[in-house]
């Protein structure tokens, strides 16, 4: 008599499930697929950082807060500080260009994943978008030299945050665009069976869903316009003192002080070089980290 | 007659409907049909919706009894394409007259969908929603409240008010999907599918919380599951998919009248072999 639980008798041999069982091609084959995606780490992680490694040993013992907040040396051969107006020059020229391009961005991708969907004008945009995200940010500068610095007269910080702003735009809005898209149609479904308009709908419950990946976007567009260097010697020349006017006056970045100091043929102007570097690092790595700070705030959580 | 299912259960919430004769008609569907584009989903539906009585629609997949449905509250609307032909009327208005704002058609008939669909918010942000949305500011937590307890989900959430929705159970979140739509006091709930994605102890739970819900408000629901309409419903609806001579499928309504007929004795030999388990 059998019962329930005596297993059934199907092979005389126990299967082995053991790995080494398998056949030698297929052990061979998973091996090789290891090994390979060990290598792309390593091809992907080893350069970076070597960046950072080489950043950090060149740069260290150069900056201090002398280093951050002291002029910059008129004469590049003088050895010492420092990069103060390079480092208020990068805040305040990202910031404005910060503030002029994500709410577009953002109300843009709103736009488009919200109320133009598929219509002809919402798809003109997104191929304009992405034709704009490969112009190279040194033609972006010479767009803004002819239309604004050209037509004030002047080359201000604000004509360098204009064109990072542009340089920013699109990579705000296509990346925002995505982030809504992800958003679950039966959200809106359910606010509007509430009896919700659609920019309510928008405003209190598809944005908020989105706000994280938003914010993930636009530091990333940050980060890059933060590293930008060709439009802001083309449309903000170049300055040694500090200029907390955007409006008035040429202004200068860390990334414009950095190519500046590095074709000098001086030891000193190459360690001001690498502090700037290491400057920039870490103002976008604080930036970056008050960012998801912030947009955990604002987003609702999951669990 | 063949054996037909008895209408008093087959488990869950199993109490039993009795339609009351002398309900009101609150809207009224004459020979609609709705379009998606150039293709007619659903053909000449003519129903009336009965005041505090539950109306079921059955039928098989593709019937268009879900289409129906989303159009009794311009949900459909939202979908590119679609359009209806007949008239709907809400306390003899017409829902589809071009001076009709959508919006407040939506805030007088709620409705709870297939997958539950909290908000990513706070159990309580998501009740507190649609009052804030209508501008309601009194007394919010009251509202909030009474809607909890109206859903019969108060006792399981009221020391977790500030947690996420989506932390809850599937059952409980349908119930606080209910909660939301009922906190707005619309008149007509329409509940597509709701049991569908729940196990039957939740199911339970809300076909007896529909039973209290029909006292103050009317609703509607699309179920595939027989038994719950004949469990839940005062009236059924039943429709079926046909295919017209050019070999295009529409849905179509076969038959309505009070539940009690349609599972003991009905009129048509489609409904018959459907809900004897011969067909669908």
């Amino acid at each position: 008599m059998t019962t329930a639980t005596a297993p059934a008798k199907r092979s005389a041999a126990t299967p082995d499930l053991s790995r080494a069982a398998l056949p030698l091609r297929r052990r061979a084959i998973d091996l090789t697929a290891r090994l390979l995606m060990v290598l792309a780490v390593l091809a992907a992680g080893v350069p970076l950082l070597l960046v950072i490694y080489h950043v950090l040993a060149k740069g260290v013992g150069i900056v201090d807060l002398d280093f951050l907040t002291a002029d910059i040396p008129v004469r590049a051969r003088v050895a010492g500080p420092g990069m103060g107006p390079a480092v208020v020059g990068t805040l305040i020229i990202t910031g404005a260009a910060a503030l002029l391009s994500i709410p577009l961005g953002v109300l843009g991708a709103v736009y488009l994943n919200e109320y133009g969907k598929q219509s002809l004008l919402a798809r003109v945009i997104r191929t304009m978008a992405d034709v704009m995200t490969g112009v190279p940010s040194v033609v972006m500068g010479l767009f803004i030299l002819v239309v604004w610095v050209l037509a004030v007269g002047e080359q201000t910080g604000f004509a360098a945050a204009l064109a990072l702003a542009c340089l920013m735009l699109p990579v705000i809005i296509r990346s925002s665009e995505e982030m809504l898209r992800l958003v679950p149609d039966e959200l809106r479904q359910a606010s509007a069976a509430l009896g919700a308009r659609r920019w309510r709908t928008t405003v209190s419950v598809v944005l908020p869903a989105a706000i994280s990946g938003i914010t993930s976007g636009a530091m990333l567009a940050i980060a890059r316009a933060a590293g930008e260097t060709a439009p802001i010697v083309v449309v903000a020349g170049t300055v040694t003192w500090t200029n907390w006017n955007l409006f008035e006056g040429n202004n200068t970045t860390l990334t414009a002080q950095i190519f500046k100091n590095a074709v000098e043929p001086f030891e000193a102007a190459h360690g001001r070089a690498w502090g700037a570097a290491l400057t920039l690092m870490m103002i976008v790595l604080v930036f970056t980290i008050l960012a998801r700070f912030i947009a955990g705030r604002f987003a609702i959580k999951n669990r | 007659m063949t054996s037909v299912t008895s209408i008093s259960t087959l488990i869950p919430g199993n109490a039993s409907a009795m339609p009351t004769s002398s309900a009101r008609t609150v809207m009224q569907l004459t020979d609609v049909s709705v379009f998606y584009g150039a293709y007619e989903a659903v053909r000449g539906t003519t129903m009336p919706i009965r005041e505090h009585q539950i109306t079921a629609m059955i039928g098989p997949s593709g019937c268009g009894k879900s289409t129906v449905l989303r159009s009794l509250n311009r949900m459909n609307d939202l979908i590119n394409g679609a359009r209806i032909q007949g008239t709907i009327t809400f306390h003899d208005q017409d829902l589809y007259a071009p001076n009709v704002d959508p919006i407040q058609v939506r805030r007088r008939i709620g409705m709870v969908f297939q997958k539950p669909n909290p908000f990513p918010k706070s159990i309580y942000e998501n009740v507190a929603y649609g009052l804030r949305i209508n501008g309601i500011k009194d007394n919010l937590d009251g509202r909030v409240e009474k809607a909890l307890r109206d859903a019969a989900l108060w006792d399981e959430v009221k020391g977790k008010l500030n947690t996420s929705g989506l932390a809850l159970s599937g059952g409980q979140q349908q119930r606080l999907c209910i909660a939301r739509a009922i906190a707005v006091q619309p008149e007509v709930i329409l509940m597509d599918e709701p049991c569908s994605a729940l196990d039957p102890i939740a199911t339970g739970k809300i076909e007896d919380l529909m039973h209290e819900l029909s006292r103050t408000f009317t609703i509607v629901i699309v179920t595939h599951n027989m038994q719950q309409a004949a469990r839940v419903s005062h009236y059924t609806a039943f429709f079926t998919a046909e295919v017209d001579d050019k070999q295009v499928r529409h849905g179509r309504l076969v038959e309505f009248n009070d539940t009690g007929r349609i599972f003991t004795n009905p009129n048509d030999k489609r409904t018959e072999d459907y809900i004897t388990g011969r067909f669908g």
